[in-house]
Order: C-alpha cells, then structure tokens, then sequence
C-alpha cells in the first residue's frame, strides 16, 4: 500500500473550444468529411474541426496521507481544471493520476439542490449526490442543521431561502462528509465574514484529524494558515512546488509587477461574466503616468475600464486592496455613496470608467494586491479577480522615517497630531 | 463519529478510450444515489401546476376522448370487439408510460448538467432515474382503469399475471432509446426539437387506436419490429384477455428492446467521460 493519497503523473487536459478552425477545404476534405459525418455524430463531434487548447500540461505532484496542498494560480491557471480531474469529474487527457481513498469535493456546493424542495429533502438529496449513505445523513442531520444555522425553515423549500442561507445549507452539507481525501474550491468566497471563518475552523478541523486536503483559494492568508505545502499553476503548467510560505512569495514575486495595468484579453473573460466585461485595471500616480511602484506621500489612483454589452441595474463595481499576506486592507465601491448609487446604480450599455483615489499618507510601505469585483447586491457577481494587479508603495518621506525600523500594520497613515503643554 | 480504520483502494485516473465497461459494480455503489434522484423527480414532478398529481389521470382520460371520437366516431376503426374506451384506455397506459420515459431520460442528461460538472458519479444513473418517476404517473391511471373494468365488466384471466412484465418491458425499450438519445442531446440539442415527432410518429406506428389484426397479416413482422407493438398488444391481452397471446410480437418486442437496451448502455458509457467537457 502507498504512503501516498494522491500521485499525479504528468495529466494534462485538452479542451475542444468551440470556435471551427476556418480554412478552405479542398473538394478532397468535403468528401473525406461528408463520408465520416455519421461517425463523427455518434462520437459526439458536432460541426468541422474545432481549435484545441490545452487547460493543463505535464502536472506531477505527490500528496502524501494526511498533508494539507495548496493550490494557487490567477485565474485561468488550470486550477480548477486540476481539481475536476481529481475528483473524477472528467478524465485527463494525457499522462494519470492515483488516488488512494474515497474523494469529497466541494467544487462548487449545493450540487443536486433542488429549488422546489425543502431544507430537509436536499439534505438527504446532496448528500447523495455527495456519496454519503443515508444513515451517514441521518447520523449528522442535526449537525449539518445546526452548522448551517436554517433550523427554523428546515421544512421550507429552499427556493425561499435568502441567498445566504442557501449557501450556509449548502456548505455545511459538504462540510459533514468525512472522505479520506477533500478537495475544496474557493468556497470560502461565499458567505458573510462570520461564515467563512465557520468554513475556515472546519478546514482546519479536516486538516487535523488526519485526512488529506487539496485546497484552492485566493485567499493567501488562508493558504498560509491551512497548508503546509503549496503548488504554484500557471497557464496550465506547474511552476513552483514548495513549502507554502516560499510558494506564496514565489507566486506573489511573478508575474505581478505588470507596470501597474492588467489587461484581460476577452478570451480571458469566463462566459458568466456576461455582459460585463473587464478591460483593464491600472494604478496612476497624480501626474496620469501608469507606475507599480507608488509613493507613500502621493494619492494613486485605481482606475477600472469595463464595457456593459447591456444595461445592468445596481452594479457595483470595486477594488479590495490586500497585503501579500492576504490581510484584507479595505474594500471600496465605486457606488458607495448614496448619491452615486442615485446616479449610476443603473448603468446603460456602452464603456466605461470608474476611478477611486487612495489618499496620501495612507499605505505603509511595502507590496499590496488589488483585486476586483463587478457585481449587484446579493444578485449576481459577475466578475471577480482576487489578486488583479501588485504594485509596491515606497515609503520615502512618509511620516516617521526618520526613524528606520520597519512599521507593523498594512497603513501608515498621517494623524493629525497635537501635542500641548498642560 | 469514528471512522472504521480500512486500507482505501486505489484508483487510477487516466484517459480512456473507445469502449468502456458498464461498471456495474460502481452503479451498485451508488443505489441510494438512484432512489433519491427518482424521489426528487417524482416530488417536484407537478410542483406548481393547478391540478397536481390529476394530470396523471387527466392526461390519458383527454386523450381516450380525442381518440374515441377521431378513431371510433369518425374513421370507426374496428377493436377486436372491445369496447372501444376500455381498448384505448388500457393501451394509451403502457404507451404514455413508455413515451413519457423516453422523453424525460432524453432531456435528463441536460437538465441535470449541473450535477455532471461538479460531482462524481455514475451518469447512467440519470436516465434510469428519470425513467423510474414515471412510473407513480402509471399507477395513478391505472386505478382509473381498473373503475373502467369493472364499469364494462371485464373478467380478469390468469394472463393477468404477465402484466409487469409488459410494463418491464415498455421500460427497458424506453430505457434503451433513452440512453441513445440522452447521450445525443448533450451534443446536440437537435434531439430537443427531434422528440415531439418522433413521438408522435412512433404513436402512430403503434397499434393504440386500431387492434395489430387491422395490419395486412404479411406486414405483421415487419411491423411488430417496433417494440411497443409486443407491449401495448400484450398489455390489452393480459388485462382484457384476448383469445391468442400475441406471440410474434412480444418476442420480437423483446429481442429488439433489449438489443436497444444493451447498445444504448454501452454507447452511453462510451460518450460518458465526455460529457463533463461538452455540457
């Protein structure tokens, strides 16, 4: 028997998009084609011949019984890809993988709900679809009904369920499998702050009675507190396996340091992002140049070019500024005040900008992540990129330099001091 | 909770090709996964309609009335001299059973894509729980045509017995066209837009409005190729008791029901570890 939970072995995954790859056939290929229509059909390949992309290439990795991995990569990176090969979701297209002991995922939670049906019936419901057996739910019903917080409307269909409970419900479900492997995705992306910190203690609890975790987030402090090893994805290719605290910097030191602009490419735009569309995110210095190194005495200004291929009504659109430490510094709406939200709650199809000025004497010195969301209160989030954009604040001139230790706290910002004899 | 300590198996994944085993191991596994999805299909069934669960009984009773009047009033088709509401009733039963099966296994793949995306499990339980629910449909209307035997009188025969076995057999057809289907629709919705014809071309060819003697007795076999033949006259002959048992015909109905059955598994399981990607 191997030590190992999870061996990969150079998977890759390829992917037919959809676009027909055009060029001219010749009156040979329109025959060889017409000839092999009907066996094309029963395979399953619709149209002509499609491009091909390949999500993942060449990935090997070995999780051993009981270790926590981290996965980290933007987005795009194969991450999930990764994860949907592990758990059996889909093959890989190339090289393999073994897996030792029964795998749960929570690639995406409240699979298999049903909004017709109560609280109590997608309990039973998903967790099924989750692989549990009935007596495995009937053992835990109180605890997942408990964790989740929903006892008062177990018998209510859950179509009646605000968003948030609906998740908490759908959370706690997953949560109360015990597999020998767990793979999680970004769940901790849902939820109020309260929440997440619920899901992060259950984490940690897996983590520690011995079973193995694949996790995948954003969220580098929660990386950093739950792993001990990490493995960095990019564009489909593993490029950095180490301990996670070196990953994490590893991660954090490439590919960031774009000259303060991050351009999204619309094939780098998931389809439910629809129909907004992110074109760019920059950092300005007062004078309008686009800097990633920012001084501390200066404002910046976040500017977010976007395009609506309709209107939406309440958008949202804003930054979260974050240490490379994952700490949350401040999230900012640009329809934060009431008489912006008046204005521009309701956008029209069209392009725009939206832009916030971080204020002067503000940023401790240092390396800060800016991500950004598109979304409508509690409706739909359209877009969202946790770490969009580094860049790095220079401290020179900023309050208290004239002393060089370094200043704990991600701002440093300039109080107005007054000091009188009494 | 305390977990027994077991050595778990290892699974190899790696990227399949052509024909892949049915796996029935793995089906077995997940057994209550099937109950539950067949339990949800049958509670949300007639979720927010007026009428609930009467459709059940709506639906065929409707139809007998169309039927009568189109095929008895006006064209006066001949019934093998059965009444003629009894004759259509207890045939529209095993073929609504079996249309119904079919188009829900055909569009079970697709509403449940989300499912097929996210988690692990085996697909083939999607069609065989879409086409179990219907059967809670069946067996209200059947409680319907009971009242109609009595009504008429009908003197039940120990051919009674053979009934579920009809039923059976509307389902493994049902089933085994499913699966082809199902597996299509995912690629191409064309199936969506295919189904209300073919059942309804399919209907015709099957012997609900007329008896199978109405057919020239040289084109009997060629006839009774299509499954429900076997099924819908076996069904009059074990509950109304007809004077032969239609031999050729059940034979032949399950011969080509099964031969569905089998090369829509296999076929299914083939396109199986694509559907995730193509959904």
């Amino acid at each position: 028997m191997t030590d190992y939970a999870i061996r990969a072995e150079g998977i890759g995954k390829e992917y037919r998009i959809g676009a027909e790859v055009d060029r001219s056939p010749t009156l040979r290929d329109a025959i060889v084609r017409a000839a092999s229509w009907p066996a094309r059909v029963l395979r399953g390949e619709a149209g002509g011949p499609t491009e091909k992309i390949w999500a993942l290439r060449d990935v090997s990795f070995e999780v051993k019984r009981g270790e926590v991995l981290g996965v980290i990569g933007r987005n795009g990176a194969g991450k999930s890809t990764l994860l949907k090969i592990l758990s059996r979701v889909t093959e890989p297209s190339e090289g393999y993988a073994e897996i030792t002991g029964r795998v749960g995922s929570l690639l995406e939670v409240g699979t298999g709900f049903h909004p017709e049906l109560t609280g109590r019936e997608n309990i039973f419901l998903n967790g099924a679809v989750l692989g549990m057996k009935r007596a495995e739910i009937q053992s835990k019903f109180d605890e997942i009904v408990e964790f989740a917080g929903v006892a008062k409307f177990i018998d209510t269909p859950v179509k009646r369920y605000s968003s948030g409970m609906y998740l908490r419900l759908a959370f706690s479900v997953a949560a109360h499998l015990e597999p020998e492997i767990l793979v999680v995705d970004e769940v901790l992306a849902v939820g109020d702050a309260e929440f997440q910190r619920k899901c992060l203690g259950k984490m940690g609890e897996v983590a520690e009675a011995g079973r193995t975790v694949l996790f995948v987030s954003h969220n580098m402090s929660a990386i950093l507190r739950l792993t001990e090893k990490a493995i960095v994805l990019d564009k489909g290719r593993m490029v950095h396996a180490a301990p996670t605290r070196e990953a994490v910097d590893y991660y954090m030191a490439s590919g960031f340091s774009q000259s303060g602009e991050r351009v999204w490419q619309p094939e780098d735009v998931p389809a439910d992002a629809a129909p907004f569309r992110p074109i760019a995110l920059r950092v300005r210095d007062p004078r309008g140049a686009v800097i990633d190194s920012v001084r501390a005495i200066e404002p910046l200004t976040v500017e977010i070019e976007y395009e609506l291929a309709a209107p939406i009504q309440g958008l949202r659109l804003g930054v979260y500024l974050q240490t490379v430490h994952g700490e949350v510094v401040f999230t900012s709406f640009d329809t934060d005040t009431p008489e912006m939200f008046q204005q521009h709650g309701t956008r029209a199809a069209g392009r725009y900008v939206s832009r916030g000025v971080i204020p002067a004497d503000f940023l401790n010195e240092g390396q800060y992540l800016l991500g950004f969301n598109a979304s409508t209160f509690r409706v739909k989030r359209y877009f969202q990129d946790e770490a969009a954009l580094a860049f790095t604040v220079d401290a020179m001139g900023a309050p208290g330099m004239q002393w060089t230790e370094v200043r704990l706290g991600p701002v440093r910002p300039a109080l107005n001091w007054t000091i009188e004899a009494q | 909770m305390k977990s027994t300590p077991h050595s778990p198996e290892t699974i190899r994944l790696q990227p399949g090709k052509g024909w892949a085993p049915l796996d029935l191991a793995d089906l077995w596994r997940f057994r209550e996964l099937a109950f539950f999805l067949t339990w949800r299909d049958i509670k949300v069934r007639y979720k927010q309609t007026l009428l609930g669960a009467s459709w059940a009984v709506l639906q065929p009773l409707l139809q007998m009335f169309i039927f009568n009047f189109l095929f008895g009033n006006l064209a006066n088709l001949p019934t093998d001299g059965i009444p003629r509401p009894i004759f259509t009733f207890a045939a529209l039963l095993p073929w609504n059973l079996f249309s119904n099966a079919l188009n829900e296994a055909s569009r079970s793949l697709v509403s449940n894509r989300n499912m097929i995306t996210k988690v692990y499990f085996p697909k083939l339980l999607i069609p065989v729980s879409a086409v179990m629910s219907g059967i809670v449909d069946f067996a209200i209307a059947f409680v319907i045509l009971v009242g109609m035997m009595v009504a008429y009188s009908v003197k039940l025969t120990a051919a009674v017995w053979a009934l579920p076995g009809f039923l059976l057999l509307a389902l493994t057809a049902a089933l085994g066209v499913g699966l082809w289907l199902a597996a299509w629709n995912l690629h191409f919705r064309d199936v969506k837009y295919l189904l209300p014809f073919l059942s309804q071309f399919w209907m015709l060819a099957s012997p609900i409005a007329y008896p199978l003697s109405n057919i020239p007795a040289e084109w009997q076999t060629l006839y009774a190729l299509n499954p429900m033949v076997g099924v819908v006259e076996g069904f009059r002959w074990a509950l109304l008791g007809g004077e032969v048992f239609p031999a050729t015909a059940v034979g032949l109905s399950l011969v080509v029901s099964f031969l569905f059955l089998l090369s829509g598994l296999f076929y299914f399981r083939r396109l199986e570890r694509t559907f995730a990607d193509t959904v």
